[in-house]
């Protein structure tokens, strides 16, 4: 039991190393996957362990709890944790499928696997020092991964994405040096305790510094600015990976540390409101953009706000919508940047102004994106609609009624911007293949305004490229997850409702890691 | 010595902050190692005053120097060192690009910003006719 928590973060680590001894791709290939299965393998049995006998918490480095480093597994860790791997070892899949990621350069796997551990780690981690160094470990691969290739494009974006990380990690050094001042210790379910004899004031200034640093890295608005500027540029199944996995860390730790170190002055009012303005400013990003990775780029922020606004309310119900609105967003959101990729791999363009008709040419993408979208709209009966649906019952309990009617508001204007790409890139009239001339603000105007292909020429029959299988089957096994976490809404809920209940009442997580 | 340390700490946060805010890619990424520092000295500080270290074979000495924030300070010093020297990396080839040491501007960013632009132009192209009448509008054009 103990063994299986630290197992998620060994085995890629592990592999990475081997990786980067192989050279051989197709060795590379196998050791990566076989890694990421183990660790979710781990992971699951982990889970299925904490499920029955509550959070366990293991001494790494064999010093006990206050002193030495541990990791926790509890509920709310281990969900999202199994999670998380399910959808990288689909976007693992996809990348070893889609030409041109994985052969253009021999680091691929061995930073993928290093980012699967940081990302695990950090989910895992019950020491906030030890959460800077594992969100150091999971960016530093990213800061690679979204450069990889050296195109001036990754290299403009990439520099933004490094400069607002490492101005982020800067912030949060000095956010843990200051609790280690106020309190002498860095261990979180210590700190808890101990931040109770901390004044108020200076107790509430931690709170909200450590709420703008983990809100820079989890795209909270107003600090969410780098993210549709970098995340497009990157290769499909990096950006994927990106979109599902590492603004997610920064909800999780924004959940964790605001639940367990600052119970008592929750800063509520101020979460709600910025949660409110993250969806609405994220959405209408997305309406205004009229190219498919942009436009969902721009709803990864607004979905944030909707974590957010769960957490926000800090009741059970509210907590446990949150989480279970982590959970289904994961492999959403990802599974919609697959499609995307197919999309570009089989046109070479994402841009809506030059796609058209592809409802007829690559009807399996059009299947699974309208799945995708309709579950990230929140139509019933997908799993987007229950995420919505116990969030918006959690506002309506806790009279929250401006934030409530909010969400309900952005909701339809996702489904607006969906549509948008579905008339744009699936129905329509074939486009020929991408047209030569350069996107100018007229024609891009037009077409966001006749909605798409209506106003297209008669293009040639447009044959596309072909669309490897295995994206395809990739892409089909994260949408089959989203449809599992639809169909198993209720057990995955109830889950949810659990671990948000420890992660209010705090006792269990205490005594897992401090009687250990 | 802790009031010293207390001063060079907000002076290098200063510094940081306003190299941070410039165009010029090397400016940022010195700015960000400033800033770095900033945040090692501060984390060294957490700790309290300095003393003898605190080596436990005959039993820690009195008022020993607290060894957490050193290892911290050490870990965060390595994290800074190697993704600078990345930064440093994109930064030189961000100059074999391009010939420019500027943070370039978004391009998707900025057709949007220009589509508001024009329609805004438009309307007010629209309400100047209207006050104006079309004959002095086209000369102000030309």
């Amino acid at each position: 039991m103990n063994v299986l928590v630290p197992l998620p973060i060994v085995l890629p680590l592990i592999g990475a190393g081997l990786c980067i001894a192989l050279r051989s791709l197709a060795a590379q290939r196998v050791v990566a996957v076989a890694a990421v299965t183990g660790a979710l393998g781990a992971a699951g049995a982990a889970l299925a362990g904490v499920e029955r006998h509550g959070p366990v918490a293991v001494a790494v480095g064999g010093w006990p709890a206050p002193r030495g480093i541990v990791l926790v597994g509890d509920l709310l860790a281990l969900l999202l944790l199994v999670v998380s791997l399910a959808t990288v070892l689909a976007v693992l899949v996809y990348a070893v499928g889609q030409r041109g990621t994985d052969e253009a350069s021999g680091f691929f796997h061995p930073l993928y696997l290093v980012l699967t551990a940081g990302v695990a780690a950090s989910f895992l981690t019950g020491d906030l020092f030890n959460l800077f160094v594992a969100i150091e470990v999971m960016l530093s691969a990213s800061y690679v991964l979204i450069t990889l290739g050296g195109r001036r494009s990754q290299v403009r974006s990439g520099m933004t994405y490094v400069v607002i990380n490492l101005l982020a990690s800067t912030v949060l050094v000095t956010v843990i040096g200051l609790i280690y001042a106020a309190t002498g210790t860095v261990n979180m379910a210590d700190a808890a305790l101990r931040l109770d004899a901390v004044p108020d004031a200076v107790r509430t200034s931690l709170g909200v510094l450590l709420l703008v640093t983990f809100g820079i890295k989890a795209a909270i608005f107003p600090l969410f600015f780098w993210l549709p500027d970098s995340y497009p540029t990157a290769p499909t199944a990096v950006t994927a990976v990106f979109a599902g996995l590492l603004t997610k860390v920064g909800v999780y730790t924004i959940i964790r540390t605001q639940g367990l170190l600052f119970p008592h002055d929750r800063a509520s009012t101020l979460i709600l409101v910025l949660a409110g303005l993250t969806m609405v400013v994220g959405v209408f990003g997305a309406i205004a953009q009229d190219d498919i990775k942009r436009i969902l780029s721009f709803h990864i922020v607004s979905q944030i706000g909707y974590m957010i606004f769960g957490l926000g309310l800090f009741t059970v119900a509210g907590l446990a919508g949150a989480i279970f609105f982590v959970a289904h967003q994961i492999p959403v959101k990802t599974a919609l940047f697959l499609v995307g990729g197919m999309v570009e791999t089989g046109t070479g363009t994402s841009a809506l102004n030059r796609l058209g008709g592809l409802i007829r040419t690559a009807p399996a993408a059009a299947a699974l994106f309208l799945l995708g979208a309709l579950s990230l709209a929140g139509l019933p009966p997908f799993s987007g609609f229950f995420g919505k649906l116990a969030l918006v019952q959690a506002g309506l309990a806790a009279e929250a009624w401006v934030i409530t009617g909010v969400s309900l508001f952005v909701s339809i204007l996702t489904l607006f911007s969906m549509t948008k790409i579905w008339a744009g890139a699936f129905w329509g009239e074939q486009r020929a293949e991408p047209a030569p001339a350069p996107r100018t603000a007229d024609a891009a105007g037009a077409v966001a305004t006749t909605g798409g292909a209506a106003a297209a020429p008669e293009g040639g029959p447009g044959a596309l490229r072909p669309i490897p299988r295995l994206m395809t089957w990739a892409t089909a096994g994260l949408v089959g997850v989203t449809l599992f976490v639809a169909v198993a809404a209720q057990p995955i809920y109830e889950l949810s409702e659990r671990a948000a209940g420890e992660l209010l009442d705090r006792t269990a997580y205490l005594e897992a890691v401090l009687e250990q | 010595m802790i009031l010293v340390l207390a001063i060079v700490v907000g002076v290098l946060y200063a510094v940081g902050t306003y190299l941070l805010l410039q165009r010029t890619l090397t400016r940022i990424v010195m700015g960000l190692a400033m800033l770095g520092h900033g945040a090692n000295i501060l984390l060294l500080m957490s700790g309290g005053r300095a003393g003898p270290p605190p080596l436990i074979e005959n039993g820690p000495p009195a008022g020993a120097a607290d060894p957490l924030p050193q290892a911290m300070a050490l870990t965060a010093i390595v994290i800074t060192f190697g993704i600078m020297a990345f930064l440093l990396g994109l930064a030189y080839r961000s100059w074999r690009l391009t010939h420019d040491d500027e943070v370039e501007d978004d391009l998707e960013d900025r057709r949007i910003a220009r589509l508001a632009t024009d329609l805004r132009h438009e309307e007010d192209l629209d309400i100047a006719r209207t006050v104006y009448g079309r004959e002095h509008l086209e000369e102000d054009r030309t």
